[in-house]
């Protein structure tokens, strides 16, 4: 029989050498993290005003350098079409992936492909699209719908990639019940298999929409930019990510402030998009 | 998955197919003139009896494994029928044979013939839909879908094989009234059927069942999750459901086989050892496996 001993004193600094260890590595992770919230607030907020929010940027190197309206405007509209393009075809993919196909081969074969789509550069999918929709010269110049076409293409891997977890995570009692009661698949997907995995579906779609929104590379050779604000996707379109990419680059610290002011508000923007989201996901959990 | 020869039918109940009641029928792939996956399947509201169920020399396997080894019997029509045997023994995946679930695991096959009222459910070119729809399944687990409130939760299998013309209010009170729940939940329809108790789940998961009235109910050791007070209940609710219903059930409980079943199968290592009225299973078996089995001297 094993003897009950007090606790010695070896054991006890052993714990506290690595409580302090994990705590400090934690604490440095954190470190970057406090930074650039610090620098966005700082400089950013300076920036912001109710002229900066609902003015275009007048391009003017002297005077009033004018705000980030057609940027705001622009990026939601490319984001939204371009999560329109790839959040459905995401899912499914990973219907397919999960329900279908399983470990088959094509399934596989599938799998691997979206699995190096992941490691491709966002700047390879601005640059194919260049190619094949801009240079190709069958679809005309800049327009903001090809910027779109390049962000879903940077969306697909990781809609899929995020839908297929959540499927697998659908219990399989759940499918089997379904099938025994006489249910097509088809059917079982639509009422059962979507709705049960619902709230994880719209957290990972909107991973991918907080990943696309900040990208600047896919829209540089696509939507490119213009200083007015448009509602036509056919056209170039101005967004965030390239006003900021443009604004950091000029002399003017008034430009460069309005740099600072369009980061912050990307940042906000996208976490109101996941508030919203979590929010959307939980009620609906709750039902 | 189950490559099967298309053997001609063999006459087991009936003399024909054509006598084949309509209740039950199970229909090919697409029913002509209609395109609906599960309209061969035409289930008047007041069924008056379950329908017999034979297999005959039925093997199944999980990839080399041979789980199931040449089995042959019968389950009479409105009657329980109760599957004992140690773990492992091949009951469940026996179960799992009769309305084709088996064949969802990857790797699984059957090889044999389960034939409904005469009609074997592996004929070629049978629609698997209308098997399920005709042979429904109870599980270990209660698995009530849990986006759904009660009252959906018991129209989901009429939702979910698109029959149409069918009042659901009226369905689901008598399938909940049929399960022994309606008393309970009458009044909370719409709040979620995953905030039961677990023997409250599993009747809705009865009542779920019989809401698209198949001829035959199978039950995969459905008391195992629950307590004994809820599982005296699910076998009071299986005496009243054989009126109506040809029922199959698997169960580790041996007291509980001596108090649903009609007639009891012992089976030992994928093989039938031996089927007969429960009474005399119970009491004095001709094999001597059985025999030890039921008096807990192994298993």
């Amino acid at each position: 029989m094993s003897e009950l001993v007090p606790i010695s004193p070896r054991r006890r600094r052993t714990d506290l050498i690595m409580r302090g260890i994990f705590a400090a590595g934690t604490m440095l992770a954190l470190v970057p993290l406090g930074f650039i919230i610090y620098y966005l607030l700082r400089r950013g907020l300076g920036a912001w005003s109710w002229h900066f929010f609902t003015s275009d940027p007048t391009g003017r190197f002297l005077g009033d350098p004018g705000g980030i309206k057609s940027a705001i405007i622009g990026t939601i509209l490319i984001v939204v079409l371009a999560t329109a393009i790839a959040v459905p075809l995401g899912i499914g993919v990973a219907l397919y992936l999960v329900e279908y196909g399983k470990r088959g081969r094509l399934a596989n074969i599938v799998r691997y492909f979206i699995d190096v789509m992941t490691g491709v550069p966002s700047i390879v999918f601005g640059l194919f699209i260049y190619i094949v929709l801009i240079l190709s010269g069958g679809f005309g110049g800049f327009a903001a719908w090809k910027g779109s076409v390049a962000l879903s293409l940077l969306m697909l891997p990781v809609v899929t990639r995020s839908s297929e977890v959540v499927l697998e995570l659908v219990p399989n009692g759940l499918r089997e019940a379904g099938l025994a009661l006489g249910s097509p698949r088809w059917r079982l997907i639509g009422r059962v298999i979507l709705p049960t995995a619902l709230p994880g579906l719209v957290t990972g779609s909107l991973l991918a929409v907080a990943r696309a929104a900040g990208e600047t590379a896919p829209l540089l050779f696509t939507a490119f930019a213009v200083n007015a604000t448009t509602f036509n996707i056919g056209q170039q379109m101005n967004s965030l990510p390239i006003q900021i990419f443009n604004d950091v680059r000029q002399a003017q610290d008034r430009i460069v402030d309005r740099a600072w002011g369009g980061a912050l508000t990307l940042v906000v923007m996208i976490l109101l998009a996941t508030l919203v989201a979590r929010l959307i996901s939980r009620r609906s959990h709750s039902a | 998955m189950n490559t099967r020869p298309a053997k001609p039918q063999e006459t087991i109940f009936v003399t024909t197919p054509e006598s084949i009641p309509e209740r039950g029928t199970l229909s090919p792939p697409t029913a002509p003139g209609t395109g609906d996956q599960t309209a061969g399947y035409a289930a008047p509201s007041e069924a008056p009896n379950g329908l017999g169920v034979e297999l005959q020399d039925l093997h199944a396997h999980y990839g080399q494994q041979h789980a199931v080894r040449g089995v042959s019997l019968t389950f009479a029509s409105n009657k329980v029928t109760a599957i004992i045997g140690p773990s492992g023994c091949g009951k469940s995946t026996l179960l799992r044979c009769i309305n084709r679930m088996h064949e969802e695991i990857a790797g699984a096959t059957a090889t044999g013939r389960v034939l409904l009222d005469g009609r074997d459910v592996y004929e070629q070119g049978l629609d698997v839909v209308s098997v399920r729809r005709a042979i429904g399944m109870v599980f270990q687990k209660p698995n009530p879908f849990p986006t759904m409130s009660i009252f959906d939760n018991v129209a989901a299998g009429l939702r979910l094989t698109g029959t149409k013309g069918v009042d659901l209010r009226e369905r689901v009170e008598r399938s909940l009234v049929g399960a022994g729940l309606w008393d309970e939940v009458k009044d909370r329809l719409g709040s979620a059927g995953a905030g039961l108790s677990g023997g409250q789940q599993q009747r809705l998961c009865i009542a779920r069942t019989i809401a698209v009235e198949p001829d035959v109910i199978l039950m995969d050791e459905p008391c195992s999750a629950l307590d004994p007070i809820a599982t005296l209940r699910i076998e009071e609710l299986i005496d009243v459901l054989k009126a109506r219903y040809t029922i199959v059930i698997v169960t580790h409980n041996m007291q509980q086989a001596g108090r649903v079943a009609d007639s009891t199968a012992f089976m030992l290592s994928g093989e039938l050892i031996e089927v007969g009225p429960t009474s005399q299973i119970f009491t004095k078996p001709d094999d001597d496996r059985t025999e030890q089995y039921v008096s807990g001297r192994f298993g």
